[in-house]
């Protein structure tokens, strides 16, 4: 190749752009020819000119600390910083409220299926033909029959004395859970209670209450475990009564 | 904000703002990893393009203030000098003193891509010594822009020839071409500075 050739190249040669065998090539040229290698080192010499001069202006310390300022990470507005504390528990404090308000409905949509549920029962057992399976006014017969078919028991109380007289009971089931049904009468009214464990039932904050299901009044505590339920059509004053009565029998 | 539709709790709310706050802070920060060691580098060479201080000193502020903008679209892994230095030099196009420079120099066809054949000047007559950097820092002021920045690219910050493509937005054979015709025009322009 013509030295005119090998010349076209040395930019690139020296720019570190010629492919690596032409480069081969082109060393070992340059080191044949004194022209091209005079060629070469005017042009290695320039580039070092260059590099050496490029180097010229040196900015202001007070430019790179306001240039770095500005692209280091932004500080929240000053509406944002103050606000956003606020905002953010104003909005915590109405998610807290909303999820209260909805477990609160949640309880109360529960607790009205249950007494719906056990006012069913009673109104089921009121009209049976048998509805009571242990047919005793006997507290010290029925509490017994209980024994290894739910897995709890109660107390039961004395109601000598009192306008309450004991029909019997029989098993009841309300959520999948076992307990007793216990039948009252007082005058010509019945009523009905209910015994369950608490942990059978669906998860409510109700405990005790005063409700009118259907019309029917109904009474509801919890006591050792155990949730009361006492169900019926006569007056509320039997009612609570009777739920003392129960009561006191602990 | 649909962040407080969702259903969701405090603790949600708070680690969506902290995602949010957290993104932002780490982009900020990976760019001033990447933009501010390239800080005297940029201003030199936007001092070089200006050819002043103050209006060097705003391109550059000008600069990083695109870049931290646009930074979401920089594709990591790609060429962070180029992007930059590609957004200094538009940045200066736009400029007055940019459109000034550009509008008022002629430059040789670049139509052909090839390299210039070698002159007949002896290599005496072209050699730059390292004494003569007062010398070579007037040509290179007196040359167009696009000579001037094109060697600065390639001598002084030392990219290849695939990155001052990048920056300069031209064809490969365009950056060989006005390479080649920078080179001479400094040669020249030194001639001329050592007989006056």
């Amino acid at each position: 190749m013509a030295c005119k050739a090998w010349t076209e190249k040395l930019d690139a040669y020296f720019d570190g752009e010629l492919p690596a065998d032409e480069a081969r090539a082109l060393n070992e040229h340059l080191r044949g020819c004194a022209t091209c290698a005079a060629h070469g080192l005017a042009k290695v010499q320039q580039k070092l000119a260059v590099k050496a001069a490029g180097q010229r202006f040196t900015p202001d310390p007070a430019l790179r600390a306001r240039i770095q300022k500005s692209i280091a990470a932004p500080e929240p507005p000053p509406w944002r910083r103050h606000w956003l504390p606020v905002f953010l528990t104003a909005a915590a404090a109405l998610l807290a409220a909303g999820t209260l308000f909805l477990s609160v409905q949640h309880d109360r949509r529960s607790e009205q299926q249950l007494l719906s549920e056990l006012v069913d029962q009673h109104v089921a057992t009121l009209t049976s033909a048998n509805p009571v399976d242990v047919v005793s006014t006997d507290r010290h017969t029925v509490k017994p029959w209980f024994e290894g078919k739910i897995p709890f028991t109660f107390n039961l109380p004395e109601l000598q004395g009192s306008p309450f007289v004991l029909v019997g009971g029989k098993v009841s089931y309300v959520s999948q859970s076992p307990g007793a049904e216990l039948i009252f009468r007082v005058r010509q009214h019945q009523m009905s209670v209910f015994i369950f464990q608490e942990r059978g039932l669906r998860e409510t904050r109700e405990s005790d209450a005063v409700r009118t299901a259907l019309s029917f009044e109904v009474r509801t505590w919890r006591h050792n475990g155990l949730r009361y339920f006492v169900i019926g059509d006569t007056s509320a004053r039997d009612l609570d009564k009777l739920s003392d009565l129960i009561k006191a029998a602990g | 904000m649909d962040l407080f539709l969702r259903p969701g709790n405090k603790t949600r709310v708070r680690r969506f703002t902290l995602v949010c706050v957290s993104e932002e802070r780490s982009l900020s920060g990976s760019f001033e990893e990447l933009a501010l060691p390239l800080f005297e580098r940029l201003y030199n060479f936007a001092h070089w393009l200006t050819q002043d201080r103050e209006e060097a000193e705003d391109l550059v502020q000008e600069t990083y203030a695109k870049a931290l903008k646009g930074f979401r679209s920089f594709q990591p892994g790609t060429n962070f000098r180029a992007w930059i230095y590609q957004i200094l030099r538009n940045t200066f196009l736009t400029s007055r003193t940019g459109l000034k420079s550009t509008a008022t120099v002629p430059l040789e066809s670049e139509s052909d891509p090839q390299i210039l054949p070698a002159t007949n000047d002896t290599p005496e007559s072209v050699l730059l010594q390292r004494s003569d950097q007062q010398l070579v820092q007037d040509a290179l002021g007196r040359l167009p822009v696009p000579y001037r920045e094109v060697l600065l690219l390639c001598e002084f910050e030392e990219m290849s020839y695939q990155e001052i493509s990048a920056t300069l937005a031209i064809p490969m054979g365009t950056v060989m071409s006005r390479l080649s015709r920078a080179r001479r025009a400094l040669r020249d322009t030194v001639q001329e500075l050592r007989e006056h």
